[in-house]
């Protein structure tokens, strides 16, 4: 552990990078129990096994053991009060259901009305209660207050994580303009982009993280319940399998193309990195914003057919890293420190390192996706990539660009969605609502 | 048969579960004091009285009038206990049925067209209803059935004209036809749907048979017709037939809605079915996939469920007002945004379906949510 970090790449893979230190406290928000951990659930024996043979230390160390009944295997739930919500620096869970959703409301009051009843449906749910009067028992003549899926199930680790989009702030719409944060900018449309409108943008988002996707899924779902006639979905996103940890100690994880993602990713304990890279300043600008964050979400299909014909050799190449082990070019051990000279010059990780990208550092938290199969039956999969910062302008965009212009990847991928938030500070205490501070 | 009821029922308990015997007629001197006579005629519906004992009860109905009238028992909701038709001038009739205790009207009505003329009466005894329903629940009750059966009133004529088209030949005429002709079936398609039979007849789509059913032999209703209008544009001697088949079976819903059972909550859901109805084959061009006549049983299925919405508008009120706003606002949205589509608001004329764009049927769809989503709550706000 200890390393730290990060970065990001956008794209699929890692980043490498500088290293920090990390620290031992869970470092999320709220203390209280420590829902850090590895939460292997869902790398069974291959994964271990991989975990094991790779890395040395710290990795090892962790590969299997009795202590491995963590966290999520225990159904814990994670604080949702604490100075910066949870969801960022806190340990990825395994599954995700992201949803960004239009306002439809003109009402300022009605918004803040809204705000506060999904803080109160989010307090509850993140503890593994049921929305309101709960699933059943009621009237026989209404529907239930919850749906009733996650009846019975743990807290999962259960995450919610909001997210206040450009719209929101323009003109005339709810007094906001004002307080628009100069660092939520509107993303420039990067070489190579695809966007689809209807998988792109949106006035709010919530990003649900949970063990159990039913229980994420579960979540959105009421939450876009409650907002019917206030807010509509717009687009949603269900993930898998995160391609991107802050928990060093754990395995690395693999994205679709099979390489390990985020070996360098900033570690959610290291409180140094994340003041520096993640939370947003008191002195950055947007006062209302402070302890908040950026988060920059891009759907990026992978063309997998094609990937899997490309040989070894050059899968390799293109990464930086090679398949096994996730060792940087001429080094032999994952978290070894990368020689970005030994990479070919439009490697991926070379491109994506903070070092090409004048120390440009992202926290990622994104996850696999499959949605099917499209018309032509190719698998609909991907990596959607969440990044968390703390000034889009230096973190995502202009590492992105760089791998826009070059990365040897992009043959590869396709970014087809893409959405851009500032995602406020976490939610006190009981009093308290998602965007008071913007609001009040 | 058309027993439009409009007057609103004083209160009253009601009565219980219905018992209607079919109206058979039966020989007018089975007689005795237990006997109620009707004197009807063109301007006056005199009962011989007002009170009787619960039970099997006769009514004797002798038309004095010059117009061919007809005769209903009406539960304080106006839902039909017993009725007969079609009574000639100058000639006799004689209705039983099974009577709970309970108030009631029996009402005469002059050539079977209007309101007809009323006349509260009492059924005494024990067995009083249970459950009493409120006055105001009774008025909503007793004002959509009211509303339901002159839906299916004004249809009738309207469907004929399309299914007369359909037998002529003309195709150009039946298109036109088509869309006005399901107007008030969309807006009460609940209630129809209450009667088990009628819905699979008239308004199935081929992919709704079921296995072994054979589209060309099974398949009846407006859709089948719709498909022969606009896919195939031509009208075979089996479409002309069906044309019959569906006045046929309108006629059968007709003399159905009268006697379903509504209740302040099947009203609520109902409302909340219809937006169910647009969620799920209006917005996706699933209901009208040959004709894009969509929008137009869009338009009246919102009608239908803001009927019924505004009937129990008072007792929604009073038991959740916070709610009652929220529909409001929802409902004057769905309007306006509906009107986008027609140039003259007096009209049904829509824009067709296929011409609506994926971001307007998202707004569209968006809207149906923020309407049935509060719908889904009324029920429990009538029923508290």
């Amino acid at each position: 552990m200890t390393e730290s970090q990060s970065q990001s790449e956008p794209t699929a893979s890692e980043p490498q990078h500088p290293h920090q230190e990390a620290g031992a406290s869970p470092a999320d928000a709220a203390p209280q129990a420590a829902p850090s951990r590895r939460s292997v659930l869902g790398w069974g024996g291959a994964g271990l096994a991989l975990g094991a043979a790779t890395a040395g230390g710290a990795v090892a160390a962790f590969g299997g053991g009795s202590d491995m009944v963590s966290a999520a295997a225990a159904g814990a739930a994670v604080p949702f009060h604490g100075e910066h919500q949870a969801g960022i620096a806190s340990a990825v869970q395994d599954r995700l259901h992201f949803a960004a959703f239009d306002v439809k409301t003109k009402s300022r009051e009605e918004l803040v009305k809204l705000l506060k009843e999904w803080t109160e449906a989010a307090r509850r749910m993140t503890a593994g209660l049921p929305v309101g009067e709960g699933g059943f028992g009621g009237l026989p003549e209404a529907p239930p207050d919850d749906t009733g899926e996650a009846l019975g199930l743990k807290a999962s680790r259960l995450t919610l994580t909001i997210g206040f989009g450009p719209g929101l702030f323009a003109k005339d719409r709810f007094g906001l303009e004002g307080k628009r944060p100069e660092a939520l900018v509107d993303l420039e449309l990067f070489p190579g982009d695809n966007l689809d409108p209807a998988r792109s943008g949106g006035d709010l988002c919530v990003q649900a993280c949970a063990d159990d996707p039913q229980v994420a899924v579960h979540a959105i779902r009421q939450l876009a319940r409650i907002g019917f006639g206030r807010t509509a979905v717009r687009w949603s996103q269900l993930g898998f399998g995160k391609t991107s940890s802050t928990t060093p100690e754990e395995q690395t994880p693999r994205n679709m193309m099979g390489f390990k993602d985020g070996t360098r990713n900033i570690s959610g304990t290291d409180k140094a990195a994340l003041e520096k890279h993640v939370w947003v300043g008191a002195g950055d600008g947007s006062d209302w914003l402070t302890g908040g964050s950026y988060l920059v979400a891009r759907r990026i299909r992978m063309n997998i057919e094609t990937w899997d014909r490309t040989p070894l050799g050059e899968q390799e190449d293109i990464f930086g890293r090679d398949k096994g082990e996730g060792a940087p070019v001429g080094k032999s051990k994952e978290r070894d420190e990368p020689f970005l000279k030994a990479m070919k010059p439009e490697a991926h990780v070379r491109l994506a390192h903070p070092d090409t990208n004048n120390g440009a550092t992202i926290l990622r938290r994104g996850y696999s996706f499959t949605d099917g199969t499209d018309g032509l039956g190719r698998l609909d999969a991907g990596l959607f990539f969440l990044a968390f910062q703390r000034d889009v302008r230096k973190g995502f965009i202009p590492i992105q660009r760089q791998l826009a212009k070059a990365d040897v990847l992009n043959e590869y991928i396709q970014h087809v969605g893409s959405a851009i938030f500032a995602v406020p500070p976490g939610v006190r205490d009981k009093d308290d609502w998602w965007g008071r501070t913007l609001f009040a | 048969m058309r027993p439009a009821r409009l007057t609103v029922i004083a209160a009253a308990s009601v009565a219980a579960a219905l018992t209607a015997v079919t109206g058979c007629s039966q020989k007018s001197d089975a007689g005795g004091d237990d006997v109620i006579k009707v004197a009807a005629s063109d301007s006056a519906c005199d009962v011989s009285k007002t009170e009787f004992p619960s039970g099997k009860v006769q009514i004797d109905v002798e038309n004095k009038g010059s117009k061919v009238t007809e005769v209903y028992v009406l539960f304080p909701d106006a839902r039909i206990v017993t009725e007969r038709e079609n009574i000639g001038p100058g000639t006799k009739a004689s209705i039983t049925a099974e009577i709970k205790a309970g108030d009631y009207e029996i009402v005469c009505k002059p050539g079977m067209k209007g309101d007809g003329i009323a006349k509260k009466v009492k059924a005494t005894g024990k067995g009083a209803a249970e459950e009493k329903r409120s006055p105001e629940a009774d008025a909503a009750v007793a004002a959509y059935r009211a509303y339901v059966i002159a839906q299916a009133e004004e249809t009738l004529p309207k469907a004929q004209a399309f299914a007369d088209a359909v037998k002529a030949g003309d195709i150009e005429a039946a298109k036109k036809l088509y869309a006005p002709s399901r107007i008030g079936w969309e807006r009460t398609e609940p209630v129809a749907e209450s009667f088990g039979d009628i819905d699979p007849k008239v308004d199935v789509r081929e992919d709704g048979l079921e296995a072994g059913q054979d589209p060309a032999k099974d398949w009846t209703g407006w859709h089948r017709l719709e498909k022969a209008l606009w896919a195939d544009n031509k009208i075979g001697d089996d479409e002309k037939k069906l044309a019959d088949t569906l006045m046929a079976d309108l006629a059968d819903w007709q003399k159905k809605v009268g006697t379903a059972e509504i209740t302040p909550s099947s009203m609520a859901n109902g409302a909340k079915e219809l937006l169910d109805e647009v969620a799920t084959g209006k917005v996706t061009g699933e209901e009208e996939r040959y004709s894009r006549t969509d929008l137009v049983d869009f338009k009246a299925n919102i009608e239908g469920a803001q009927k019924a919405y505004e009937l129990l508008k008072p007792i929604a009120t009073k038991n959740d007002p916070e709610l009652v706003k929220q529909l409001d606002t929802q409902f004057a949205a769905m309007t306006v945004l509906l009107d986008k589509y027609r140039t003259d608001k007096a009209s049904y004329e829509f824009t067709a379906y296929d011409k609506v764009g994926e971001l307007e049927r998202k707004e569209l769809s968006d809207a149906v949510s923020a309407l049935g989503e509060p719908l889904s709550k009324l029920a429990a706000a009538v029923t508290k």
